[in-house]
């Protein structure tokens, strides 16, 4: 438990920091800005308690939005993915796995059920987030654009991450 | 009472989870006003830090480019002044110059962060109140207008890119001084709309847009960009000019910030005149 509290806490400082140092500073056309620092809430463990679940996923988007000066937009977006996350879990992977507590990454849920969860996930994060940066549906398709680019974005850069990390 | 608690332990994941999204609504429409952006921003010691740590690393990959710029700069500068010299050896003129203190002031700065994709970006400076600035001072560089400071913190300070849907600039056309005011149109880092020139004035393809005499923040003429587009939209009085700016917003490093300092003076006296 320990071990894990050290493995996460280095985990959050840099996705946060590659998030706001490296990411946001690719801007290609102008549209697309990938998202990755939710790869943070997708990796918590399945049996994961609730309040920290919602706690770490609130503390994550607040984070980001101190650097990116933002109040409140990231940490809404990943407070709903938080919410739902274990709905998603529900959907991609078996009661098995969910039960024994696993950590939902590329290894233990196979690649089609890892790209599932990512997909949904990425999808509701990213929605929330650009909708509720431009506050208005005014321009919806302009907006429904930004979000599906940065999106495909940021799902080809979490599936990478895992095969960098567990291509043994 | 009872089970109105059981009621809520029964259901804290649903509970939590709408007092986060609560906190987070708050937080969105109460400082992301810009004008109200005090605490949570990147002009706060800790983040303006840590972005200037990795500049300073980032700073080394664009070090040719940068010397380029610089240099281009200082030649047209040298131009200008040679221009001035000779012209003042044809003309001379003997006055005390005492009165006519200049009236802006620039000092320089470092972005040490920027954006160009969102819906309203912001630009953070290594410079703070310790160095003379303060907000609503203008931002420019040596290719035109940046855009103008909000907030300041003892060493850091934040201000509103051009690209920033919540930011217009008074902007007219160079050759015939006609004024509008400039907006970006939120979709292309490198074109902003030019709105409010009616139809009578003359505009073609490829005129500059320059800062108008209106502003008080900016001086006047400085660069802004060139027209690429006029329509003329049915209904209205007014042209669709689209402007492709000058500053390159993506590359931007160096900047100048730009001081009025007569701006106190007329603002007073500009006040004045309300309510009468």
């Amino acid at each position: 438990m320990i071990k894990d509290f050290g493995k996460y806490a280095i985990m959050f400082v840099s996705l946060v920091l590659i998030q706001v140092l490296i990411l946001n500073n690719i801007q290609f056309s102008g549209f697309v800005n990938p998202y990755i620092y939710v790869l943070f809430i997708l990796l918590l463990p399945f049996n994961i308690p609730g309040y920290i679940l919602l706690g770490l996923s609130f503390l994550l988007g607040l984070s980001v939005d101190i650097f990116n000066s933002t109040p409140g937009i990231h940490s809404g977006a990943t407070v709903l993915l938080g919410f739902l996350r274990p709905g998603i879990g529900n959907l991609i992977s078996s009661r098995e796995i969910i039960e024994k507590g696993n950590t939902p990454n590329l290894k233990q849920l196979g690649f089609a059920s890892f790209l599932k969860y990512t997909i949904f996930a990425v999808l509701v994060h990213h929605l929330f987030l650009f909708y509720a940066e431009a506050f208005s549906f005014g321009g919806f398709f302009h907006t429904l654009l930004r979000t599906i680019l940065s999106s495909i974005f940021s799902i080809v850069l979490i599936l990478a991450s895992q095969f960098i990390v567990f291509k043994n | 009472m009872r089970s109105l608690f059981r009621f809520l332990l029964r259901n804290y994941f649903l509970m939590m989870f709408l007092a986060l999204e609560a906190i987070s609504f708050v937080l969105i429409v109460s400082f992301n006003n810009y004008q109200r952006v005090t605490f949570f921003n990147s002009s706060n010691n800790f983040a303006g830090t840590v972005y200037e740590k990795f500049s300073s690393i980032d700073d080394y990959f664009s070090l040719s480019r940068t010397n380029a710029r610089l240099a281009a700069e200082n030649a047209s500068l040298r131009k200008q002044l040679q221009f001035r010299m000779s012209l003042q050896e044809q003309y001379p003129v003997n006055r005390p110059d005492t009165v006519d203190a200049p009236a802006y002031i620039f000092t320089s700065a470092k972005v040490i962060n920027n954006s160009v994709n969102k819906q309203f970006n912001y630009i953070t400076l290594n410079k703070g109140s310790r160095h003379g600035i303060k907000p609503d001072m203008g931002i420019i560089d040596a290719s035109g207008v940046v855009g103008v400071i909000t907030n300041v913190s003892p060493n850091y300070s934040t201000g509103l890119s051009l690209l920033n849907k919540r930011f217009s600039i008074s902007a007219q056309i160079n050759k015939n001084k006609y004024a509008g005011s400039l907006m970006w149109d939120g979709e292309h880092y490198n074109t902003a709309d030019l709105k409010e020139i009616p139809f009578n004035v003359e505009v073609s393809v490829g005129d500059t847009v320059v800062t108008s005499s209106h502003s008080g923040i900016f001086p006047e003429g400085i660069m802004i960009g060139t027209i690429i587009k006029r329509d003329v939209s049915s209904g209205t009085n007014f042209y669709n000019i689209k402007v492709e700016l000058s500053t390159s917003f993506k590359t931007l490093k160096y900047v100048e910030v730009v001081q009025n300092t007569k701006r106190t003076e007329l603002i007073k006296l500009e006040s004045n005149n309300v309510g009468e």
